[in-house]
């Protein structure tokens, strides 16, 4: 039954930058319906860890299967195809591109392997940010930090994937703006999306959160329920100094 | 009407036609060498030598298949295009985590490969082309006599060139390709097959370049060495213009076509040079190019 | 310790170059063919300064080795001035040209740099071809060979051996000198990473051009030479596939080494007169009659063999032998215990 296979299951995970050993055997498991959040210091690795699942690392060892399906050998363009959305840190607005063009840009993918959500259309989008059917002809990178947020999630929304890899998505956001975003992050999760989250913002994470990983130095050393939070807050302030 | 240049109307007239002739090439081949810049980021100094062979393969069409202009402005492009996914696949695709500079040298020894084996069938001659009976001959409009065919160079050249910029800046083909120069690994992660689009962008850019060489044949000798003098032209329009924009690219090329043929009538030494000597005055005044963005 | 084994090395290898080198018209080898073949190395080395030390790619040297033998040729013929005014003459007008033509392309980074330096070096070919003194598609011919110093008369091909020899190797000293002082190691620092350099505090343009002018000079001061030896000199010398010769010698015989220029220059050369004899021994052994018309191709041999070395041999012919030797060496090293490098430090 397909809702018994986990969303995201990685194993033993290696990846380089070039010579730079970066991940060392990572292990996480997310399943379907849930948010997941990777915490950690700066330099620990859940950057690298999403990316390596996109296949943006250089050479990747391990196992990473996406809905069911294992795509450690996979070229990046083969990827998404099993349902994956990349939300990355940078947010990756195309300055070249208009709000519209950057918001339409990646492709449906239709019968998306092991992703049975629909893709939102269009109007679905425009409707939970109203922003950005307004500003639909100005050059991508003229939108406010909120608004090309919102853009950046809102375009993988449009391609059916019902993985969403999220990197830091409240970085530099106003309280008002991340407040929306947790509200969003809620509203997919009774839509039956499954959300992995890296995030610094503590605050905003920890209420959102199913289950919490926590990395240093490219490998897990925590992992835990959101019911267990409260009794971990002591070692969460060692390794992060939250 | 009287310009007391020293220079009759008709006479100056007829080589601004030229020099828009020349103008249309320089913007193509800039135009193709920009596309694949800004994907690739490889400079392609085997666009001239492509470009010759879009021109030799014209005549060579006539030659052994009895093909004529009009097929040949088809197959040609078609067949160039095919040979540059075949570099780009076999070689090219070696080379983009390297150093910029080993783009150039092995695009520079597969010019010396492409002039050296046609070098060797043809030598160094011109192989005579004409061009389609249609377009021979001359339409009077009064005040001068307008050679048909070069009209129809410039005009076929404009019209592909905009439909290139159209393509490029108002399509979702184009959008691709924009996001895919900014930022291929995301366009990737997007699940659009990038590579595919690196080969394909490849092969339409030289395609490009042996579209003009067909519309060249008729009008420069046809000979294996007719793109190494342009390639340098066109790199110097490239960096006048810088490769920030396409339609700065076309703008760039036009216009300093007719500055060279104006060049050729007022002073005729420097014509060969005049095109290198605006590029020293942009380095100095606005080192980015009229139009470019500072990569 | 390993510094100085390598530094034993490299002395004994240019040792044997120097004897081999001095020792050569003894052996029965031509003079001439050996001037040139040192004239074109001299010029690889001046080249490689640029694109091995300090990772600038000119594709327009050509206007320094070949306008500097204009220069220096017609010093020499018009003027009547003596060898050693003639090639002065030569550098000079190398460094100058080298300075103006630096100064313009290095407004630009990477590839637009190389493409400037081309169109420059055009401009210069387009000059030489229409000037009056530079005898157009005749060229210069009957350089005389003169007198050095108003003294010694260089019509000996042996004396002239001997004086381009010591010109040729005190220019090679004073790149090694250059590669080896602190002002080289900047040029390495600039090439390896340039923004590093810049957050140093280094005026990364002025050293470039610096280097630039080094290295268009001694250029020219090998086109010069060549002006000399040969006694004539044509518009070859300035056509940009000049510039892309000395590119490929520097290419096959290996970027960033300090012998590889030379041992390119000598592959190149000698590929280039004897490949007409190699079409031939390949048609015989192959049977196939189309190796006869490779004498003909050198442009498409040359263009191949840019794209093997490019593809798949990018280190150079010395610099892949530095890459045996360093394998060798290191599996004769015992393996060093561990911590051995904590103890080192310091």
């Amino acid at each position: 039954m397909t809702a018994n296979i986990p969303a995201l299951e990685i194993k033993d995970l290696h990846a380089w930058y070039g010579e730079s050993h970066i991940l060392h055997g990572v292990d996480l498991t997310v399943n379907r319906g849930e948010v997941v959040t990777l915490l950690g210091r700066n330099g620990a690795g859940r950057t690298t860890t999403m990316r390596a699942i996109m296949g943006l690392t250089g050479a990747r060892k391990g196992s990473i299967r996406i809905n069911g399906n294992e795509t450690i050998g996979l070229p990046t363009h083969k990827i998404a195809h099993y349902g994956i959305g990349y939300c990355p840190e940078e947010r990756a607005i195309f300055s070249s591109l208009s709000c519209e063009e950057n918001l339409l840009l990646p492709p449906v993918l239709k019968g998306a392997r092991g992703g049975d959500t629909p893709g939102m259309s269009e109007a679905e989008i425009y409707e939970m940010f109203p922003n950005l059917r307004e500003r639909k002809q100005s050059q991508g990178t003229r939108l406010s930090g909120g608004e090309q947020q919102m853009l950046a999630v809102g375009r993988i929304l449009r391609t059916g994937a019902n993985l969403l890899l999220l990197d830091e998505i409240s970085e530099g956001l106003a309280p008002v703006i991340v407040q929306a975003l947790a509200r969003m992050i809620l509203m997919l999760k009774k839509k039956g999306y499954t959300v992995v989250m890296v995030e610094q913002n503590f605050r905003f994470a920890a209420p959102l959160a199913d289950r919490f990983y926590v990395m240093e130095h490219g490998a897990i050393v925590e992992r835990f329920a959101a019911s267990e939070l409260q009794a971990k807050m002591p070692v969460l302030n060692e390794l992060l100094g939250v | 009407m009287n310009f007391d240049i020293g220079i009759p109307l008709p006479a100056l007239l007829s080589q601004l036609l030229l020099g828009l002739v020349n103008g249309a090439f320089y913007a193509m081949l800039s135009l193709g060498l920009a596309v694949i810049f800004g994907l690739l980021n490889v400079i392609n100094f085997a666009h001239g030598a492509l470009f010759m062979l879009g021109a030799v393969l014209a005549w060579a069409g006539m030659e052994y298949a009895g093909l004529n202009y009009w097929i040949m402005l088809l197959v040609s492009p078609l067949v160039v295009g095919m040979i540059g996914v075949v570099i780009e696949k076999s070689m090219l695709r070696w080379i983009y985590k390297l150093d910029h500079i080993y783009g150039l040298l092995l695009t520079l020894g597969i010019t010396l490969v492409i002039e050296g084996v046609m070098r060797s069938a043809y030598g160094v001659s011109g192989l005579p082309y004409s061009p389609p009976d249609a377009l021979q001959g001359a339409t009077d409009l009064g005040f001068m006599m307008l050679p048909n065919y070069r009209a129809w160079v410039v005009g076929a050249s404009v019209v592909v060139c905009l439909a290139t910029w159209f393509t490029i800046e108002k399509t979702k083909l184009g959008a691709y390709l924009r996001a895919g120069t900014e930022n291929p690994k995301i366009v990737e992660a997007f699940g659009v097959n990038v590579p595919l689009m690196v080969t394909l962008t490849y092969g339409f850019g030289v395609a490009l370049a042996a579209f003009a060489g067909v519309l060249a044949a008729p009008v420069i000798q046809v000979s294996p060495l007719m793109g190494q003098n342009l390639i340098i032209v066109v790199f110097a329009v490239v960096v006048i213009g810088g490769m920030g924009s396409i339609m700065g690219s076309i703008v760039t090329g036009l216009a300093l076509g007719v500055i060279e043929g104006l060049t050729k009538v007022f002073y005729p030494q420097a014509s060969a040079t005049v095109v290198f000597f605006i590029m020293v005055i942009v380095l100095m005044l606005r080192p980015a190019g009229l139009f470019g963005k500072e990569k | 310790m390993l510094q100085d084994s390598n530094r034993r090395g490299q002395v004994a290898v240019y040792g044997a170059l120097l004897l081999a080198a001095l020792l050569a018209p003894m052996l029965g080898a031509y003079p001439v063919f050996v001037l040139k073949v040192l004239c074109f190395a001299l010029f690889a080395c001046a080249f490689n300064l640029l694109i091995g030390y300090t990772g600038l790619l000119s594709f327009g040297h050509a206007a320094f080795f070949g306008g500097a033998g204009y220069v220096a040729g017609h010093a020499m013929k018009e003027w009547g001035l003596t060898p050693e005014l003639g090639l002065l003459l030569g550098t000079a007008f190398a460094a100058l040209t080298g300075l103006v033509m630096g100064a313009l392309a290095i407004r630009r980074q990477g590839i637009y740099f190389s493409m400037i330096t081309l169109a420059l070096a055009q401009m210069l070919y387009f000059f030489c071809l229409q000037a009056p003194f530079t005898g157009g598609e005749d060229g210069i011919q009957g350089i005389p060979r003169g007198k050095l110093l108003g003294l010694l008369p260089l019509d000996s091909d042996l004396a002239l051996y001997y004086v381009v020899l010591g010109i040729v190797v005190a220019a090679f000293a004073l790149i090694v000198r250059t590669i080896h002082s602190p002002f080289g190691q900047i040029l390495k620092a600039i090439k390896e990473n340039e923004p590093r350099a810049v957050s140093l505090g280094y005026d990364v343009d002025r050293f470039k051009l610096v280097a630039f002018v080094l290295s268009a000079a001694l250029s020219g001061l090998a086109g010069s030479l060549k002006a000399l030896v040969l006694g004539f000199e044509t518009l070859t010398d300035v056509h940009w596939s000049m510039s892309g010769a000395v590119i490929l010698m520097t290419l096959v015989g290996g970027l960033g080494t300090l012998a590889g220029p030379i041992a390119g220059a000598f592959v190149v050369i000698a590929l280039e007169n004897k490949l007409g004899d190699l079409g031939a021994f390949l048609a015989n052994v192959t049977g196939l009659a189309w190796f006869n018309t490779l004498g003909e191709s050198v442009t498409m041999v040359t263009g191949v063999i840019f794209v093997i070395c490019v593809l798949t041999f990018r280190r150079g012919i010395v610099g892949e032998l530095i890459g045996l030797a360093d394998q060798w060496k290191a599996r004769r090293k015992p393996a060093a215990p561990l911590g051995s490098h904590l103890v080192d430090r310091g």
